[in-house]
């Protein structure tokens, strides 16, 4: 992929943590087959998108009125699952399957945590979608959301333009 | 990589809709289903509300608020704020980082703000 010999020459962590990309991809160089298992992972991901009704417009509306547990209990046990992974990974030393060490990196505090946060809530709130979900929402035959998700890749540009003018 | 990632999730949701299905409507909370049907959204087939969420709503103010605003909001939030439900609540939570959990109060703050005060209005356009 060309994204590797792009992002191996900036290790600016703090600023490309700040660019909401990823700070610790891998290395290697590989060959084309070697990312299938990143769309196993994704497939996986959309069937469980789908059954356990995380991109429902509904569930999300009921989490947000307390209407039901649901979100709550996807959110909360997803949390458990990565303290538990994040635990196991550190206490064994579990490298990737390529061999390379996971590196964890500490998040700086900025205003964009609160201003981004409380944006990204109201449209989290209308869409029924955080970006992952999109995806899946248009897979599950709501094409109409393909314009939803120009909209906020849209959103990720202007943010790309304005962000010396924003307060961080 | 993150590409090949996102058109997997695509991938899943085709799968799980046209293989996986759940043949019932989705069962949805009384009292939402109730206010739904006060703004005429009583078909509840879809994950996704289809008598919101349609090509044609596109050019009226609420669709267009709805699936174009909506979307503008979770990627320049989500940009701003340096992550999302996934990158900030789960793994920054799991890795007991505070500017993740500070990030998701904003996100639950900003949701119940417009799922309660500003969508109510939204929808009766």
């Amino acid at each position: 992929m060309p994204m590797q010999t792009v992002t191996d020459n900036n290790t600016d962590y703090e600023v490309r943590s700040l660019d909401s990309i990823c700070v610790n991809n891998s290395h290697l160089q590989t060959r084309w087959y070697h990312h299938i298992k990143y769309l196993v992972v994704g497939i996986l991901f959309g069937i469980i998108f789908v059954k356990a009704e995380i991109i429902s417009w509904y569930r999300i509306q009921e989490m947000f009125r307390l209407q039901s547990f649901h979100m709550y209990g996807v959110i909360g046990s997803a949390v458990v699952v990565g303290i538990i992974s994040v635990w196991l990974i550190k206490k064994f030393n579990i490298k990737t399957i390529g061999g390379e060490e996971i590196e964890f990196h500490p998040r700086q505090f900025n205003k964009g945590q609160i201003y981004g946060g409380l944006l990204f809530g109201l449209g989290w709130a209308i869409t029924g979608a955080c970006p992952g979900p999109l995806y899946a929402q248009i897979g599950t035959g709501a094409t109409v959301i393909i314009v939803t998700l120009f909209s906020a890749i849209a959103g990720t540009w202007v943010y790309g333009f304005i962000r010396e003018k924003l307060p961080h | 990589m993150e590409f090949i990632f996102v058109l997997g999730i695509f991938f899943g949701g085709l799968i799980a809709a046209n293989f996986l299905a759940n043949p019932n409507p989705i069962a949805i909370n009384l009292k939402l289903a109730h206010e739904l049907a006060g703004y005429g959204i009583t078909d509840h087939s879809g994950l996704v509300p289809n008598q919101l969420f349609n090509w044609p709503a596109l050019l009226t103010v609420k669709g267009f608020t709805m699936i174009a605003a909506g979307g503008f909001l979770v990627g320049f939030g989500t940009r701003y704020a340096g992550g999302c439900t996934s990158g900030h609540s789960i793994m920054g939570l799991s890795t007991l980082q505070w500017p993740s959990l500070i990030a998701t109060c904003c996100f639950m703050a900003g949701g119940f703000i417009m799922a309660n005060l500003i969508l109510p209005f939204i929808l009766s356009l």
